[in-house]
């Protein structure tokens, strides 16, 4: 069971779909897992994801796991406003206590949204950065976003931030095209959490590199995490990552979670046909 | 090139046909209902290539009469080749007087400059703008740069200004700083030097900036605030010519050109061209002068 | 008086899509309580059902049939087979401890910091738990040296000791541990009986599993033996 009764949630995601193309009314039945596909058999619309609902508790680490394609990373962004939803109803606690359907309010809001109240570590970190800015420049601009508007205030915060994640402070106006892919990657981290929000997205964070790196990166993100006390849903294939990171696990195939549990749980008794072939073709 | 008579009788009072002029006035009067709206317009060809002031001359030939008095200047100067055509043509095109005088000038279309006189509420100042999206340096997408300006997004050019001070220790935008018009837009004041854009705010005078080859009028009305992006512990800063004299006058006190002789030595000149005239002969117009931050 | 666990006719099967749905039938009928502040060891050969009826009470496998009825300090009497992932991911922060036969830890944290973390995630002050971390690793016997090196890289025997001293340090309230003395030589095996029985004191209730006569013996009030999914019979061990 993906939800809860229970009150005490900081985002709770009910129908959330998104469709490419033109759907027709039997696009979302005739797709999914049970017919292998995300494709509409009529129309050639793209269901990456459809009917997502899952509740996200304070403090919590939700992981989501599935081969490419099944719509993980399109749920985050969906959620992070990089893409716009075909429907659904997202409540987010930090934002006007949840009672507003966030798919729903004006681009502006979303914005404010996005750099106050939310982060987001992209697997590729040029999605992440701009590298025609230095590495601070990067941070600076989440903090000018919320309004700080003093040099020397935002290169302290930069630096202290810089530091949290061990990426060397001296070498804070290199442009991050520069950095190695691990030091990119923690940069990303720092611009992400550099206005202290609620809630992290990260998606693929580890993926492509090296494995030495990406242990730190895991632990970076674990401290960020227990000290902190960020919620976060984690977007990954590696189901190492998932069992080092997170709580509760949702499975997606072909845009539908087939599967949701208790990270050890889906990692051990596996339910649904596809999370045991998942689970079987571990290393 | 436009030499005959019969030439200026074949066309319409200002060059351009009453209709496209009606249509640049509305917008104009739109971009002054918005102050630092780039408002699009029609932009018809003119028999000069875009880039050299087809803006200017669009917005002057809509907006002038035959009892306006006309002036143009080019980096401060009347006298550059590009004033004197320009000048001729509006003069062909029109029958207006023109002139150098900055004081009775009802029009004054400018390249890169603000006179240094202090313009009144009985003039009208056109820039010529090259570029008219202050976030083009930032953002190559001209519907993004749109919904930036939508909705008030501007972080992108302020963390420019962030890495410009972080590379040079000081903000290196020296012409066309980025200005906020009535704390919302957020819009180049043509390439001006920094020295000029103080003047931009409360001051009597309507500016218009046209931008020919890009299509887009913006306007700063009278008596509207207009502030330089700073932060709170680096501050906007004109250019300094402290103890710098024009070579010419003896003046002090304007944004001076800097010449360079055969031999190697720097004098300054004033760059204002009818504002050194003046001051040659003792006149010394009002003017508006900023002060640095201590 | 209130039993601290009961366990009714509880069923647990794997079904295995991928291997043409085969069904394996891991534990049948298991009926069982225990008191507060019991130690129960559960026996049987390996395949017996041991581990599962572990994982069971934990939740990492779901139950089939059956209820545990479950005596939390949070929510009173609780049904573990039907509590949402929520109650059991609070049940397991404040009260329910799992120790699996292998250390399971996120590389390049070093071994007095793992054994340290739960104290410190439930608040207790960074230098207190380091210090109570090393007392426990020192009681244990893991050489000093390794206290700042990565247990990936340690032997079986000294891995385990990180086990151990991870899941007992913070005195849970409920503790189901599996093999803690198995690959440990005499004197350190005495020093986990020793441990586990100071918790005992304290009042922590524990299900352990063990191979090992000379720890049920000493560390053990009662056995459960499984043999093939199934209670074999339940008798009291002299402790």
């Amino acid at each position: 069971m993906v939800t809860d009764n229970s009150d005490n949630w900081l985002l709770r995601v009910r129908g959330l779909t998104k469709i490419y193309g033109d759907p027709i009314s039997n696009t979302i039945r005739y797709t999914g897992p049970k017919y292998g596909t995300n494709q509409c058999p009529e129309t050639d619309a793209i269901v990456a994801c459809a009917e997502i609902d899952f509740d996200l508790f304070h403090g919590e680490v939700l992981g989501v796991v599935g081969e490419s394609g099944s719509g993980k990373s399109t749920l985050v962004q969906l959620l992070y406003f990089d893409q716009e939803s075909t429907g659904g109803d997202v409540r987010f606690r930090g934002f006007e206590n949840g009672d507003v359907n966030l798919l729903t309010v004006s681009n502006q809001k979303k914005r404010y949204i996005r750099n106050h109240l939310m982060g987001m570590v992209y697997q590729n970190p040029r999605d992440g950065l701009n590298f025609k800015f230095s590495a601070g420049g990067n941070i600076a601009e989440k903090l000018l976003m919320a309004g700080e508007f003093h040099v020397g205030r935002i290169r302290d915060r930069s630096s202290s931030l810089l530091e949290r994640t061990e990426v060397p402070v001296p070498r804070m106006d290199n442009a991050p095209g520069s950095f190695s892919g691990g030091m990119q990657q923690r940069v990303q981290i720092s611009k992400a959490i550099a206005n202290n929000p609620p809630l992290l997205f990260l998606d693929e964070v580890t993926t492509g590199l090296d494995v030495s790196v990406q242990a730190k990166v895991l632990d970076l993100i674990r401290g960020l995490q227990r000290q902190l006390g960020i919620s976060m849903i984690v977007v990954s294939h590696d189901l190492s990552v998932i069992r080092m990171l997170t709580d509760r696990t949702m499975v997606l195939k072909n845009g539908r979670i087939v599967e949701a549990g208790l990270t050890d749980q889906i990692l051990q008794d596996p339910q649904h046909e596809y999370t045991q072939l998942l689970v079987s073709s571990l290393l | 090139m436009i030499e005959t008579e019969k030439f200026s009788r074949s066309y319409n009072y200002g060059f351009i046909d009453e209709s496209t002029k009606k249509e640049i006035r509305r917008k104009i009067l739109k971009a002054v209902a918005v102050p630092g709206y780039q408002v699009p317009y029609s932009s018809p060809e003119m028999p000069i290539s875009r880039g050299w002031g087809t803006g200017g001359l669009h917005a002057s030939l809509s907006l002038i009469g035959p009892d306006d008095v006309f002036k143009i200047i080019d980096q401060g100067s009347d006298a550059s080749v590009n004033a004197c055509n320009l000048r001729n043509f509006v003069r062909r095109m029109t029958d207006c007087r023109t002139t150098f005088d900055t004081a009775e000038a009802t029009i004054i279309q400018t390249r890169h400059r603000i006179t240094e006189e202090v313009l009144t509420d009985k003039q009208i100042i056109v820039f010529q703008v090259p570029q008219p999206e202050v976030l083009r340096s930032v953002e190559r997408y001209e519907f993004k740069t749109r919904q930036m300006h939508a909705e008030a997004d501007y972080a992108k050019m302020w963390v420019s200004l962030y890495e410009s001070y972080v590379k040079f220790g000081a903000i290196m935008q020296g012409a066309g700083y980025p200005v906020k018009v009535n704390k919302r837009y957020i819009m180049t004041p043509s390439p001006i030097p920094r020295w000029d854009v103080p003047n931009l705010s409360h001051s009597d005078t309507l500016h218009v900036f046209a931008a020919g080859r890009e299509k887009r009028i913006h306007c700063v009305p009278p008596h509207t605030l207009v502030e330089p992006l700073e932060f709170e512990d680096i501050k906007f800063m004109v250019e300094s010519f402290d103890g710098i004299q024009c070579s010419v006058t003896g003046g002090t006190d304007a944004f001076m050109d800097e010449i360079y002789e055969s031999d190697g030595d720097r004098k300054h000149t004033i760059n204002d061209s009818n504002f050194m005239d003046k001051v040659r002969v003792g006149i010394r117009p009002r003017q508006r002068l900023f002060k640095n931050p201590a | 008086m209130n039993p601290f666990l009961e366990v009714i006719n509880l069923r647990k099967e794997f079904f295995l899509h991928i291997l043409n749905d085969k069904k394996i039938d891991a534990l049948e009928d298991i009926n069982f309580s225990m008191n507060h502040g019991e130690i129960i060891g559960l026996t049987g050969k390996s395949g017996s059902g041991k581990s599962s009826l572990m994982k069971c009470l934990y939740g990492t496998y779901l139950i089939n049939e059956g209820s545990v009825m479950y005596d939390s300090s949070q929510y009173g009497k609780i049904d573990l087979a039907k509590a949402t992932e929520h109650e059991i991911l609070r049940i397991r922060k404040k009260e329910l401890t799992y120790c699996s036969q292998f250390l399971q830890v996120i590389p390049r944290v070093p071994a007095l910091e793992i054994v340290a973390e739960q104290l410190i995630a439930d608040g207790v002050d960074e230098g207190d738990a380091l210090e109570k971390a090393r007392s426990f690793l020192n009681r244990l016997g893991l050489p000093e040296e390794l206290w700042d090196a990565y247990p990936s890289t340690f032997s079986g025997g000294e891995q385990q000791r990180i086990n151990v001293a991870q899941a007992i340090i913070s005195e849970p309230r409920f503790l189901l541990i599996d093999e803690p003395t198995a690959s440990l030589d005499v004197r350190t095996k005495d020093v986990v009986i020793q441990m586990i029985l100071d918790l005992k004191k304290s009042g922590t209730s524990v299900i352990l599993i063990t191979h090992d006569a000379y720890t049920l013996a000493n560390l053990a009030d009662r056995e459960l033996k499984l043999t093939n999914g199934r209670i074999e019979e339940a008798e009291v061990a002299t402790a």
